[in-house]
């Protein structure tokens, strides 16, 4: 009877709890489905029906309208500048910080607490409090108006990921290490061999917080970027906003969707895989 | 198994005993954030002061005028002084909110199952595309006259009429505030990461000694997550000050200043009125601000958090 009991309030308790989940997922959503719905809307229905989530007659015309751009240059440049900066700024990011983070997880260097502390305190240094001298010094460089000064700064290890993959380093085994050290592997190869392998999980949230982080980006941008075929999504977007420009919203909302896909499906690949990575190692560790 | 490796390594030669020496091995690896740290932190950081001691347009020679930016910021700047109390009241409501919800959900939707994946998923879509252009602009219409904030307050007959919660001054930073708490996804990701750490053992034990679910919170869960929370704190409260997209597009800063974010006013100072030299003392000041809130963290996180000995086992 008490067993009976027990498993029918457990059902009800279960069914409401997808009830709440599913209000809150809607609330939460509710924006972004605003957003693509509205991209197929029509100029009039944008207008006279503002708050109604569903369009009355689906449009495809927002898209190519859209896309058109600004002065003749399209969202194929927008684009395709936001996927080169997000790649080669990404790439260095990772492959840098995994090489500083396993230095300071493995490495026995003279120096290392007193680098390890001044990393931290880079971490906590965001780069918006040093964007002036950094933009006098690419200025010097020559770099405005190019993607260099978006690119070449994370070659150098990114603080906020170094941290994030030593603390990963930090829960693999030594012993792994040793076993490997006695083979005759050498620091390097350890690296390469045994931590690399393991970290992957790391890698890839890093990773997919590093894609995110870039694409989105509008300060660096807005800030070093002056023509407008160097632009980025985030900053070709913010033209549509701009009083000055004829507002065509259908379009803006057309563009601001198709900006986020990228982004989207990239963690919808990858989430699979971040969940299962944590799970897994959380299982062996 | 030291004898192996002490009489493999002794025949060999200088260059690579250099090599395989633990400081080269060492400084090879750290050595990009070395260089990094000199020329992109360490010097910007000493020309910054430099700058913020003078008067500078960025394109003539800076003409030093002592600690007069410093002065006029706290004395004669009153945009500045609203600019400093607008953001500490943004960060002290965004940062506990945002981590509370990340929190609530990360507990909700910590173990595994298919649909409890996809609600995760859902939850934290908003952040994936949330410090986007395109989502500011969405809220902009949300929050705007006659957006569904509007009528959904209408129809609870809080607010007659149209009404812009961005145009007016005593709701525009509230709007900011809920954009920012409404992508509560990465520190969830982080409180999930750090709640599936914490050995399942230690539950069975705590139920098996009589201790309930509010109790196994409370004891087991709370300090186990603790170095978690502390590491979310520490980011989100720096991320808090930095705050500029969202402000930027959503309401410029406006209305009459009532979201005139510190780096909203620092980047309106130096790159639209072309007065580096006061943005630099304006950056300066922001740089011992977070660095005074960070070290009271730091200092009274041993009062709660707990880190587990790392015995080497």
């Amino acid at each position: 009877m008490a067993a009976l009991n027990y498993t029918q309030r457990k059902k009800i308790g279960r069914a409401i709890f997808h009830i709440v989940v599913i209000f809150l997922c809607f609330l939460m959503t509710y924006p972004l489905l605003y957003m693509v719905f509205s991209s197929f809307k029509t100029a009039q229905d944008i207008f006279q029906r503002p708050n109604s989530l569903f369009p009355q007659e689906f449009t495809l015309a927002n898209f190519p309208n859209g896309w058109r751009g600004f002065g003749g240059i399209t969202f194929t440049t927008f684009f395709g500048n936001s996927i080169f900066v997000t790649f080669f700024a990404v790439v260095g990011q990772i492959a840098s910080s995994a090489m500083v983070a396993y230095g300071f997880a493995r490495c026995n260097f003279k120096g290392r607490s007193i680098w390890l502390a001044i990393m931290i305190v880079t971490m906590m240094m965001p780069a918006q409090i040093l964007i002036i001298p950094q933009y006098i010094m690419f200025n010097n460089f020559g770099w405005i108006d190019t993607f260099l000064p978006m690119i070449v700064p994370g070659y150098f290890g990114y603080p906020f990921f170094i941290f994030l993959i030593y603390q990963f380093m930090q829960g693999i085994p030594r012993d792994l290490d040793e076993a490997a050290f006695i083979d005759g592997c050498s620091k390097y190869g350890i690296f390469t061999k045994v931590i690399l392998p393991l970290i992957k999980p790391a890698l890839i949230t890093a990773m997919i917080f590093a894609i995110y982080w870039k694409w989105d980006d509008f300060f660096s941008p807005m800030i070093y970027l002056s023509s407008v075929k160097k632009y980025t999504i985030s900053i070709a977007l913010k033209m549509f906003t701009d009083p000055s420009s004829v507002s065509d919203w259908g379009a803006a909302y057309a563009m601001a969707t198709l900006s986020v896909l990228p982004v989207i499906i990239i963690f919808f690949c990858f989430q699979k895989y971040l969940v299962e990575g944590i799970s897994t190692t959380g299982m062996k560790g | 198994m030291s004898q192996s490796s002490t009489s493999k390594k002794s025949g060999q030669s200088s260059f690579s005993k250099f090599l395989y020496n633990e400081n080269t091995v060492g400084y090879f690896f750290i050595g990009l954030f070395v260089i990094g740290f000199l020329v992109f932190t360490v010097y910007p950081l000493f020309m910054s002061l430099y700058y913020s001691m003078t008067k500078y347009d960025g394109l003539s020679a800076p003409q030093w005028i002592g600690l007069k930016n410093y002065i006029r910021m706290f004395t004669t700047d009153v945009r500045y002084q609203k600019s400093l109390l607008t953001t500490f009241i943004y960060v002290f409501t965004s940062v506990p909110l945002r981590l509370i919800f990340a929190l609530i959900v990360a507990m909700m939707f910590k173990r595994g199952g298919r649909v409890v994946a996809a609600y995760r998923t859902l939850f934290y879509l908003p952040s994936v595309i949330g410090g986007s252009v395109a989502v500011a602009v969405i809220w902009r219409q949300l929050w705007g006259n006659g957006g569904i904030i509007n009528k959904a307050f209408n129809a609870l007959g809080l607010i007659e009429g149209d009404f812009s919660f961005i145009a007016t001054s005593s709701t525009a930073l509230s709007t900011v505030v809920i954009l920012a708490v409404w992508q509560f996804g990465s520190p969830m990701l982080v409180f999930l990461a750090g709640l599936k750490d914490i050995p399942a053992s230690y539950y069975e034990a705590a139920e098996v000694d009589g201790a309930n679910k509010w109790q196994q919170f409370w004891k087991i869960t709370l300090p186990c997550l603790s170095p978690v929370i502390f590491f979310n704190l520490i980011n989100q409260m720096i991320s808090g000050f930095m705050a500029f997209t969202q402000a930027y597009i959503v309401t410029r800063g406006g209305p009459n200043d009532a979201t005139n974010l510190y780096v909203v006013y620092l980047f309106e100072r130096s790159f639209t009125s072309r007065q580096m030299g006061y943005g630099s003392a304006m950056a300066w000041v922001l740089i011992i601000i977070v660095g005074i809130m960070t070290a009271i963290l730091f200092n009274t996180q041993h009062k709660w958090v707990f880190y587990e000995s790392k015995g080497g086992k």
